[in-house]
């Protein structure tokens, strides 16, 4: 049923492996934290069971797999072990927090179902249920936007500007749940399989023909994991481009800022988008965008992913988000641009005492549109 | 019936056919695409793992093609078609004008002094530039000028004051040349079309094109050569570099994004820029990064070791990525011996790039019906190493997979008596 399924073959891969360090020397995590990619791939080799709580520290940026030059997707491999720790119940409460929420109120975070669509209800203009259309096209939010009240303006804002150019959308309110991506990949193939089979059965229900994600990592998952049944999938980045490109929006005002485009991992290196955010960018009058050295499919992963959102790892240490926002400083940013609600809450944290802002690409189109 | 045999390719494997049939009688055509026959060798500053000069061994043999009367060389030559035809093949070569009568061109050079057009010198790699009206390289065989039509103003504009015309004392520049179709008979065939380089930028983590100081390998051996952009200094956008770090497999041995095999000479070719760099610069210091090193041929582990022993560290483990801190260049690789990433930083990274089937390849193939393998290499049967598979139809060199010079010489010669053998059958 998936696309790129984590069981077939994985285990000739994993012999298939000839310990070239590809994978170490790609890893944002390497090095600073106990976790070795390559040295699970080896354990793996000789069958020991890995009793390694290291695997956590794996943000699932997906370097190391992208590159591997013998195909042997060190990170799904990782997932496995993964796998193995939450079948055995070694895991830290967070992490079964994270899973018992997901398994009972649809979210990693545990926050009411029956609240799911609150950030619609609180917008200036009306956001319609997904039933009462009659183009079927659907506006998915990720978990954290529509709780977390800083993210929460990212699907407003998006709603607010597709409502503005006349596309017709709806949202599942309710019955919209978590799209999963973060659940497989700490290691809950079973919770997966139910999260997706669940929004895959309301997809068809309501004959939906066309997904706009919001969040890099439900595109992903709706891309790449949900199989054949799932309808086609957009990054909210591509549909705006499209909408400034061809006229339908227009964006008068400046935006007299220099910005700096940070790749989300799920939406560049690991899907391929990097130039529909950065055209929005340049649209926009008066914005200067700057690049980090370190951009595109070498993006640094700002340690959100890989489900990093709902647990804390044993160690400190210096976090990438910070070497993200040093780096931005020294260009001279003002504002750090990103386009994946994690990206924003991470680099966020760190920014805000260095005095520079961080915006999702829709906040600040939002801004300048005429 | 006269016996004469198309050899295709003029690089080593080719030139070294040819000479091996001329010297028993035999009549060769040798068409070559490029505007001299030497191929990839003659870019070579020295050879592996004896440091011979590469075009010492070479500019004789090339220069014994161009007056061996058995031999008609054809430059700026491809293959249109080819027909079988009674026991044999019927092809049809398009041979492109130089604009420069070969007869009356002394080689003064006034030519491309005058030449105001200049455009990047793709004998090295870009790195510099030529004019339009040029010889590729001092060495090269025709030793004669020629135009570059794409870049003459006036052949590709029509605008130009054309100052070649009075420059050339001999009148030999003739803007009036044409394309020519030349139509041969011939009773065997040898393919000869060599190799391509994978193209290091396609591996976006490396920075090739992007970053400063990211370089191939095949950049840094005309970097290296005396007949080279820099005259032979280690000179890298106009700076002297100290720390080098070369980094192996590139594009080969992965399945993912470059191909599976493993091209056989970059070990030894990066071992010998290892050596050359310090023996220019003896207090550079030198990376070299492997997931296994190849020395498998006569000498080559021996040489492996010396260069070893000039201090040149090999790093078992190759880079995840190259970025920038500073002006430096930043290594991010795992030391995998001790367990330990390393971010070692260094002026110039040198990525040793596999090899690939020349493009052309698939369009010969296609005409004479070769089976080729799932890269574009011709099959061959291991114990016939130089049978095509198709009657009449040999190959040699690199065209049936990835060989260093050594072994392309053996093959190319083992070819040529194999040809010989099939052509005097039953005679």
């Amino acid at each position: 049923m998936m696309k790129k399924g984590i069981d077939e073959d994985w285990t000739k891969r994993v012999f298939a492996c000839i310990q070239c360090g590809k994978c170490t020397g790609s890893c944002p995590e390497s090095a600073k934290t106990p976790l070795n990619i390559r040295m699970v791939v080896r354990r793996k080799q000789f069958g020991s069971v890995s009793a390694s709580q290291h695997v956590w520290y794996c943000t699932s940026c997906g370097a190391c797999t992208i590159r591997c030059p013998r195909d042997v997707k060190p990170s799904e491999v990782l997932i496995h072990i993964r796998s193995d720790l939450v079948e055995s119940g070694r895991i830290s409460t967070s992490i079964q927090r994270a899973l018992e929420n997901s398994l009972i109120q649809k979210n990693p975070w545990g926050k009411a179902r029956s609240k799911r669509s609150e950030w619609a209800l609180k917008a200036d203009f009306q956001i319609k249920n997904i039933g009462d259309l009659r183009e079927k096209r659907l506006l998915f939010t990720c978990c954290v936007e529509a709780y977390d009240p800083r993210c929460n303006v990212i699907p407003r804002n998006v709603s607010k500007i597709l409502t503005y150019a006349g596309i017709e959308f709806g949202i599942l309110m309710e019955e919209e749940i978590c799209c999963g991506n973060e659940i497989r990949r700490l290691g809950e193939k079973g919770l997966f399989e139910e999260l997706r089979d669940e929004n895959i059965s309301n997809f068809k229900k309501y004959g939906i023909e066309e997904i706009i994600a919001l969040s890099p990592h439900c595109y992903n998952a709706i891309k790449n994991e949900y199989g054949e049944e799932a309808p086609g999938v957009v990054h909210y980045t591509e549909i705006l481009w499209r909408l400034l490109k061809e006229g339908i929006i227009r964006v008068g005002r400046e935006y007299k800022k220099k910005v700096v485009y940070h790749d989300p991992c799920f939406l560049g290196k690991q899907n391929g988008i990097f130039e529909e955010p950065r055209n929005i960018l340049m649209a926009i009058a008066g914005t200067e965008l700057l690049e980090f050295t370190r951009s595109r499919e070498n993006s640094l992963c700002c340690e959100g992913g890989g489900g990093r959102m709902f647990y804390d790892v044993d160690l400190e240490y210096e976090r990438n988000a910070k070497s993200r926002v040093s780096e931005a400083q020294e260009l001279g940013a003002e504002v750090i641009g990103v386009a994946c609600p994690f990206c924003l809450v991470t680099l966020e944290e760190e920014a805000k005492e260095k005095g520079i802002e961080v915006k999702d690409i829709s906040e600040i189109i939002t801004e300048v549109l005429l | 019936m006269e016996r004469n045999v198309l050899v295709i390719g003029g690089g080593i494997a080719g030139i070294t056919c040819s000479l091996e049939l001329a010297a028993n009688g035999v009549k060769v055509t040798l068409i070559e695409q490029g505007p001299s026959i030497g191929g990839r060798m003659i870019q070579l500053d020295k050879t592996f793992p004896t440091l011979d000069c590469s075009s010492c061994i070479l500019t004789p043999k090339m220069a014994e093609v161009s007056t061996n009367r058995s031999i008609e060389l054809l430059t700026l030559s491809t293959v249109m078609e080819i027909e079988r035809k009674g026991d044999g093949f019927s092809a049809t070569i398009l041979s492109n004008p130089r604009y420069v009568d070969m007869e009356k061109c002394s080689t003064c050079g006034a030519c491309a002094s005058a030449c105001v057009m200049k455009v990047p010198d793709e004998f090295n790699f870009n790195l510099g530039k030529r004019s339009a009206i040029y010889i590729p390289f001092p060495q090269a065989v025709p030793q004669k000028y020629l135009v570059d039509r794409n870049a003459c103003l006036f052949l590709s504009r029509g605008k130009c004051k054309k100052s070649c015309l009075d420059a050339c004392e001999h009148k030999a520049i003739n803007f009036e040349e044409k394309d020519r179709l030349i139509k041969r008979d011939f009773s065997a065939i040898v393919i000869a079309t060599g190799f391509d380089l994978f193209d290091a930028a396609s591996l976006g983590e490396y920075g090739m094109r992007k970053r400063r100081g990211v370089i191939t390998s095949a950049e840094l051996e005309r970097i290296l050569s005396p007949t080279g952009p820099t005259n032979g200094e280690i000179l890298i956008e106009g700076k002297k570099p100290e720390r080098f770090f070369f980094v192996q497999c590139v594009g080969s041995r992965d399945s993912q994004r470059g191909v599976k095999y493993c091209s056989r000479i970059c070990c030894m070719y990066t071992a010998k820029h290892a050596y050359m760099i310090k023996e220019k610069l003896k207090d550079a210091s030198i990376y070299v990064s492997y997931i296994d090193v190849r020395a498998y041929g006569k000498g080559y582990e021996e040489f492996f070791r010396s260069v070893q022993e000039l201090g040149v560290l090999y790093i078992k483990g190759i880079p995840g990525e190259i970025v920038e801190r500073g002006r430096s260049l930043l290594v991010r690789v795992e030391d995998m011996l001790s367990g330990e990433l390393r971010e070692i930083e260094v002026d110039v990274v040198v990525l040793a790039t596999g090899i690939l089937p020349s493009r052309d390849i698939f369009r010969i193939g296609k005409m004479l019906g070769l089976d080729l393998d799932e890269y574009g290499f011709v099959k061959v049967d291991p114990t016939y190493p130089s049978l095509a598979g198709k009657e009449g139809v040999f190959v040699c060199g690199t065209a049936s997979g990835p060989k260093d010079i050594p072994d392309t010489v053996a093959q190319s010669t083992e070819a040529a008596a194999s040809v010989f053998e099939y052509i005097c059958r039953g005679k």
